[in-house]
């Protein structure tokens, strides 16, 4: 389990400021969910936290160590236990299922051959998709790319998760489906987890902390329970239709 | 974008003698680029050599000439046609490949994701397909100059009924080895700016779709600008080094 510390981060792209002075913590074996209007800087503060993107300003602290000041070969020990599953799954689309799983063993860890199947088909057991080991990626639906770009972040076991919109463009079904399978995951490999997503029904099924980002400031940092029954004209109108939806008993 | 690349090719020459070597990677590369040009040069390669013969040979022959016609093919496809015609059909078919190839993974996130899991996607991606083109550029490039050589042998053999020994004969003795060298050590660099430049064009891709046609299309004009523009400085150095 990692615990992952950001202190003042700011991040703009040109006049906009996306970031403005960001301070959270989450501890070890937490899971956190940030919610946000779309282009509220909820993948930068991701992508920030793995480095991805370098932040105008602060600090990020994971398991005590600043990720900012870390040279290329440390950052990369880091990265080694963190695992990224991206909104679009990024599933190296050259590569099978089979290679795109055993690609992150093979270059950073010392496993054979044999240690390096069995854990690529445990991974695709997990997320019930073991017949699709040799296929391409482009023969996968949307929903398996999903599962399958899950079973590649938790090949290497990370201590830390990050979830980028891991149920965006799914149906309902599904997206309860890979909610339900990341709950299962974490409680079985006892990660911290951030996860960045506009569905109230998939933070609800992960966490139970949220962080609500608005105009570049944290606007909310709580329960998710609270959220629903707030008197916050923005909070109240960003999940009105979350809202009904579950009420209506729909999903 | 000069500065660009300039520091795109410092960082290239900076991964590229550090471990791990990606020898199986370099090696697929290779192969995909080899095979994937190889039509295209092979017939370009032919038709160079049997035209230019052709349109050479009047010429030739109102000066009293046509005994040189061999070696006027021999010399002008080694020494400049060869390398820089190969050099530019392969721009056109590598360059744009590469630019395509790693913009949709920039904008599909592959890139972060293989940065992410703690991978140099500078080192696996761009370095290996840098290296595989300024190595199978020079291969390709003989592969076509032997074919227009033998292009130019099938027009004089239509027209003028010549022995294949003959020709031969006249083409070896005909070319030194100034002649040869030169026209293959560019092709090293001629590869490396193909390479160089997809990559560049490719790793740098923004704004989704439409980025990445971009990126094809510009690594396929800046490439062969620049091919064009270092065969002149390229030549110029071979005519004060061999005169």
């Amino acid at each position: 389990m990692a615990e992952v510390e950001v202190r003042n981060l700011s991040k703009s792209f040109g006049e906009s400021v996306v970031l403005d002075n960001i301070s959270l913590k989450i501890n070890e074996g937490e899971n956190v969910v940030v919610f946000g209007r779309s282009g509220t800087g909820k993948s930068v503060l991701l992508k920030c936290i793995v480095r991805l993107m370098e932040p105008d300003s602060g600090e990020i602290f994971i398991e005590g160590k600043n990720v900012l000041t870390l040279s290329e070969k440390k950052l990369n020990e880091v990265r080694k236990e963190i695992g990224f599953l991206f909104q679009s799954a990024a599933l190296y689309d050259s590569m099978t299922v089979r290679e795109n799983l055993s690609f992150p063993l093979i270059r950073n860890f010392n496993f054979t051959q044999k240690e390096v199947e069995a854990k690529v088909k445990s991974s695709l057991e997990k997320v019930s998709l073991e017949e699709a080991i040799d296929k391409m990626p482009a023969e996968l639906s949307g929903g398996m790319k999903k599962r399958i770009g899950l079973a590649r972040t938790i090949i290497t076991e990370p201590k830390l998760i990050l979830y980028d919109e891991p149920t965006t463009g799914l149906d309902p079904i599904t997206t309860k489906e890979i909610s339900q399978l990341i709950v299962e995951l974490q409680k079985d490999l006892k990660t911290t987890a951030i996860v960045v997503t506009h569905d109230l029904i998939c933070a609800k099924i992960i966490a139970s902390h949220a962080v609500v980002l608005k105009d570049g400031k944290i606007k909310y940092e709580g329960n998710i329970e609270n959220l629903v029954t707030t008197s916050d004209t923005f909070l109240k109108d960003f999940f009105s239709s979350e809202i009904l939806e579950v009420k209506s008993g729909r999903v | 974008m000069i500065a660009g690349l300039t520091t795109f090719s410092i960082q290239f020459f900076k991964k590229v003698f550090i471990p791990p070597y990606e020898f199986a990677e370099i090696k697929r590369h290779m192969d995909e680029l080899g095979v994937k040009t190889l039509p295209i040069v092979s017939v370009t390669g032919f038709i160079i050599g049997l035209v230019l013969a052709m349109q050479s040979q009047p010429t030739m022959a109102r000066f009293g000439a046509e005994a040189y016609l061999p070696s006027m093919v021999a010399l002008s496809v080694v020494r400049e046609l060869g390398p820089v015609i190969t050099a530019l059909i392969f721009a056109g078919r590598v360059s744009s490949g590469i630019g395509a190839e790693l913009g949709s993974m920039r904008v599909t996130e592959q890139i972060d994701a293989m940065e992410v899991s703690a991978i140099n996607p500078f080192k696996f991606l761009v370095v290996t397909r840098i290296v595989a083109c300024t190595l199978i550029l020079p291969m390709l490039t003989i592969y076509v100059m032997f074919l227009a050589i033998f292009g130019g042998f099938i027009a004089i053999f239509l027209s003028r009924h010549i022995s294949f020994q003959l020709y031969t004969n006249t083409v070896v003795n005909a070319l030194e080895f100034s002649d040869v060298i030169p026209g293959i050590l560019k092709t090293f660099f001629f590869g490396f700016i193909v390479g160089i430049v997809g990559s560049y064009k490719g790793y740098f891709t923004e704004n989704g779709t439409e980025g990445v046609g971009r990126a094809s299309t510009s690594s396929v004009v800046v490439s062969s600008l620049i091919i064009l523009i270092a065969d002149m400085v390229l030549v110029k150095l071979t005519v004060l080094i061999w005169g």
